[in-house]
């Protein structure tokens, strides 16, 4: 299927989980899929990067579920910044290890997973839905009840997968994208190159396969799908990009200029535009692997 | 290498001071100054501290990367699910920012103003809320001021030891705060209630100072020393491979 067919099954008002971690590994050619859609009132929950950032400003986003968003290089999301300054995004601020273990209460069907993080702290106090539940064992001990973050939808990039949905990281962390899935109704994975199922083992050890077929709805084939986030060991992050799209968020002239260059037409238009960038930064900036 | 030791070099040294004696565990540095710290611990007093490359592996010390005629070792694999469990298993020694930081230790790195909409969106509490209440956690602020050490934070990311002490003897069993350090001096909570006490001094920095850019009332004591000087040694390892640029000036005002 096409990003745009994984844009066209998903509604608005649903939960969307999203894998990867800050400016790593994102699912961006579906993000950015979403991004041509007509769909709102998103409810994102995320280890958040540009994903959040441009879904916010694309105007497709209710509530964001994350204990940060982040470009790693850049320390805070200008798009999120700048949403909970003026108010326009509602936040369910979790800690990272919450976070965590919601989608692993999900993935297991439970109602929650006790834990000892966001006890004292004032996560309790912004999320006053939050409960807390007591040992019934001889230790008595008073734990946070994290709620599971069910998930309507998962979207997630890997380096490779086969057609059926058997998919492979390369780089050095799987991240929780399995757990995305698994929290999820329907996983939509997208990937560098999509190959026969023989040729997953020849690319990596059998635990590099991640998620399996079970675990996912369908599979597209987006070369660059991450860019201008890190998909190693096929590209870096591209940090001369990031700092550009960081940049023109800054300012609404400079953002519209951003949207019409790069993200007015389909994903084509998008690697296309990305490479006269890269060109013409060339010899200012470290060269970047981004196809 | 008679060249005095540098304000930036002294915090250094403080800072790797603050893993000492903590064995094989995950030392998580937030900033140049605390990495620099804790490489410098792990090559010299504390030779048994991991340390990852900011992804998910873990290096070997320096010393053995060049034995090995290599850039860098990895001696393990520490993915994001890892660490956390890591942090909840209390094998770390986390040394995190704080744009804000109170009496008892309560730490802000979420936003600055009222949460429902902040007037300055920071970093979220990341995960400051579980370090604190699993693992021994110290904090690095590289510019001591009224404005960092406040009466009261904006939204508590990390606890500090009045919270911990209102959830009761048990949840808070791994509650540990060690060090404070910062541009200025080294801070610490071994007062009878915890609250914050001036330990040492960087050299040429009074207690006055101090008091003067802590917007609480701190504990000092009558006789408050120097922070300790690099050793030559140290002040070799910094200059000569830790850190050969000079970044680490950089991080201070």
């Amino acid at each position: 299927m096409s990003a745009d067919d994984v844009a066209g099954e998903l509604r608005s008002g649903m939960t969307v989980g999203i894998g990867g971690w800050g400016s790593r590994r994102k699912p961006m050619a579906l993000v950015r899929a979403i991004l041509r859609s007509g769909l709102r009132d998103l409810e994102i929950v995320s280890y958040g990067g540009p994903d959040v950032g441009l879904l916010i400003a694309g105007g497709h986003v209710r509530r964001v579920v994350c204990g940060f968003v982040s470009l790693d290089t850049i320390a805070l999301e200008p798009h999120f910044r700048r949403a909970r300054q003026q108010g326009t995004v509602e936040l369910t601020e979790l800690d990272e290890g919450m976070l965590h273990w919601g989608l692993l209460a999900a993935a297991h069907r439970l109602p929650f997973l006790p834990i000892r993080a966001g006890l004292g702290s004032d996560v309790p106090r912004v999320n006053p839905e939050l409960r807390t539940v007591r040992s019934p064992y001889a230790d008595g001990e008073e734990l946070i009840a994290m709620p599971a973050l069910r998930l309507d939808a998962a979207l997630i990039h890997l380096n490779r997968a086969d057609a059926a949905g058997n998919g492979q990281y390369l780089g050095p962390d799987p991240y929780f994208d399995d757990l995305f899935c698994l929290a999820a109704g329907r996983a939509y994975l997208s990937c560098e190159r999509i190959v026969p199922t023989a040729s997953l083992q020849e690319s990596g050890p059998p635990q590099s396969l991640l998620v399996n077929r079970a675990m996912v709805t369908g599979v597209v084939e987006a070369p660059g799908g991450a860019h201008f986030t890190s998909c190693v060991p096929d590209y870096g992050r591209d940090e001369a990009f990031q700092a550009h799209y960081a940049a023109a968020a800054a300012d609404a002239g400079d953002w519209q200029r951003f949207r019409a260059e790069y993200l007015a037409g389909g994903e084509a238009s998008y690697q296309q535009a990305a490479r006269r960038f890269t060109d013409s930064q060339a010899g200012i900036s470290e060269p970047t692997a981004a196809p | 290498m008679t060249v005095e030791p540098s304000r930036a070099e002294v915090c250094v040294v403080a800072c790797a001071e603050a893993w000492r004696g903590d064995g094989a565990i995950l030392a998580s540095p937030m900033g140049l100054i605390p990495a620099l710290g804790a490489r410098l611990a792990q090559l010299t007093f504390a030779p048994g501290l991991l340390l990852t490359d900011g992804e998910a592996h873990l290096l070997a010390p320096d010393g053995a990367a060049r034995a090995n005629g290599a850039d860098r070792v990895t001696e393990g694999w520490l993915p994001y699910r890892s660490v956390f469990t890591m942090v909840a298993g209390g094998l770390r020694h986390v040394m995190m920012g704080a744009a804000q930081l109170d009496r008892f230790g309560n730490q802000n790195i979420s936003c600055i103003g009222d949460w429902a909409r902040p007037k300055a969106q920071l970093l979220g509490v990341r995960g400051a809320p579980g370090n604190t209440v699993n693992h021994p956690v110290s904090y690095w602020v590289p510019r001591h001021s009224p404005r960092v050490f406040v009466d009261r934070v904006d939204m508590v990311s990390g606890i500090g030891y009045d919270r911990a002490a209102g959830l009761g003897p048990r949840a808070a069993r791994f509650h540990e705060l060690r060090v404070v350090v910062t541009s200025l001096a080294v801070l610490d909570f071994q007062t009878t209630d915890h609250s914050m006490r001036l330990r040492s001094v960087h050299p040429g920095v009074t207690a006055d100072d101090v008091i003067a850019a802590t917007g609480f009332p701190l504990a000092v004591p009558d006789v408050v020393p120097d922070t300790r000087l690099p050793t030559a040694q140290e002040l070799a390892l910094i200059r000569g491979q830790l850190d050969p640029a000079g970044l680490r000036d950089r991080e201070l005002p």
